[in-house]
């Protein structure tokens, strides 16, 4: 078994524990006990969804919990998806140097699709205007030595969607 | 948005737990309470604003983040539209089971969205069946490795201010 499928809850486990992270994913009740008010929903006491959550916590399936912001709606209107093609041998270290910067809120490797698609590293970076992105992706380039590496820089236009994941098969239709 | 136009600009209780709770949220029966005594509140305030930004937008929720990776399949993907023909293909995508971003960029590749199911087999049908009613090729860019830890997003307030 590899480590992806032993964090999946299996289907012995409790389905009360599914219906749980189906709730969560829609976020927390804003009451004084929302973990209370989840417990009703799921069939479970207050203490075994803190505990649930806790142990999601430690797997690492919940990244991190608290206030997820919409920056469009706060005036962080410029995003910018910036896309790189890098020598197979060295995408995985420019990646994880590239994760440090501060700027930089995302960054995953994909694969490439020739001859459409030739970029195998993507980073996101966000700010209050397109200048000041610009600014700090010039800045990442310099301090990592990255000139020589083909990147393009694709801005956002516009959100037509912007939500948290939902996965839990409950909500299939 | 609108909604966040028509309302006041946020003060310094609502900054402080943007900065202080984008991670972190107390694992306890009361967390409202707990993070009111950081931040010098009543609970009963924290939750009047949370509801308040979460009703505005600012926030599109309070709670967990999954990691994507682990939480079910996902994959990034895109599509090259005509312009005139963009926004309604977004609706087509918007309305695709699964679908939880969907973004307009600047490329020949102009829509970018990320498609989520519980699992791949369900994944690979979903982008088959919108594939088909896009009448496009869908580019399909899984997560080989990810590099970053989520950890929020500083908010840069003074440059807010200004702009």
């Amino acid at each position: 078994m590899n480590s992806l499928s032993m964090t999946f809850i299996s289907p012995l486990e409790d389905s009360a524990a599914q219906r749980l992270r189906a709730l969560l994913e829609r976020g927390l009740p804003l009451t004084a006990r929302p973990w209370q008010a989840l417990a009703e929903q799921c069939g479970m006491s207050e203490g075994e969804v803190l505990a649930w959550v806790e142990r999601w916590q430690r797997e690492g399936l919940i990244k991190r919990m608290g206030l997820v912001v919409k920056h469009h709606a706060l005036g962080i209107r410029a995003n910018a998806m910036v896309v790189w093609d890098l020598p197979d041998d060295t995408v995985s270290e420019v990646g994880r140097r590239l994760a440090e910067e501060p700027a930089v809120t995302l960054c995953y490797r994909r694969p490439r699709h020739l001859p459409d698609w030739p970029y195998n590293l993507f980073c996101m970076i966000h700010g209050t205007r397109r200048e000041r992105v610009l600014a700090a992706l010039d800045d990442i380039v310099r301090r990592q030595a990255l000139q020589e590496i083909p990147h393009r820089v694709l801005f956002s236009l516009k959100a037509y969607k912007q939500c948290g994941g939902r996965y839990t098969r409950e909500e299939q239709t | 948005m609108a909604a966040l136009d028509q309302l006041a600009p946020l003060d310094e209780l609502d900054r402080h737990l943007i900065d202080a709770f984008q991670r972190g949220l107390p694992l306890c029966e009361r967390p409202f309470a707990a993070m009111a005594e950081r931040v010098g509140a009543s609970e009963a305030q924290v939750i009047e604003r949370l509801q308040t930004l979460q009703q505005c937008q600012v926030l599109s929720r309070v709670g967990p983040v999954f990691d994507h990776a682990r939480a079910g399949a996902s994959l990034l993907a895109a599509v090259a539209v005509p312009d005139a023909e963009r926004d309604r293909m977004a609706e087509v995508i918007n309305r695709s089971p699964g679908v939880n971003h969907n973004y307009a960029r600047e490329h020949d590749f102009n829509l970018w969205f990320v498609m989520t199911a519980a699992d791949e087999g369900r994944l690979e049908a979903r982008l088959d069946a919108l594939e088909e009613e896009l009448g496009v090729p869908v580019l399909r860019l899984p997560m080989l490795e990810g590099f970053h830890i989520d950890l929020g997003f500083p908010i840069p307030w003074a440059e807010l201010e200004v702009s």
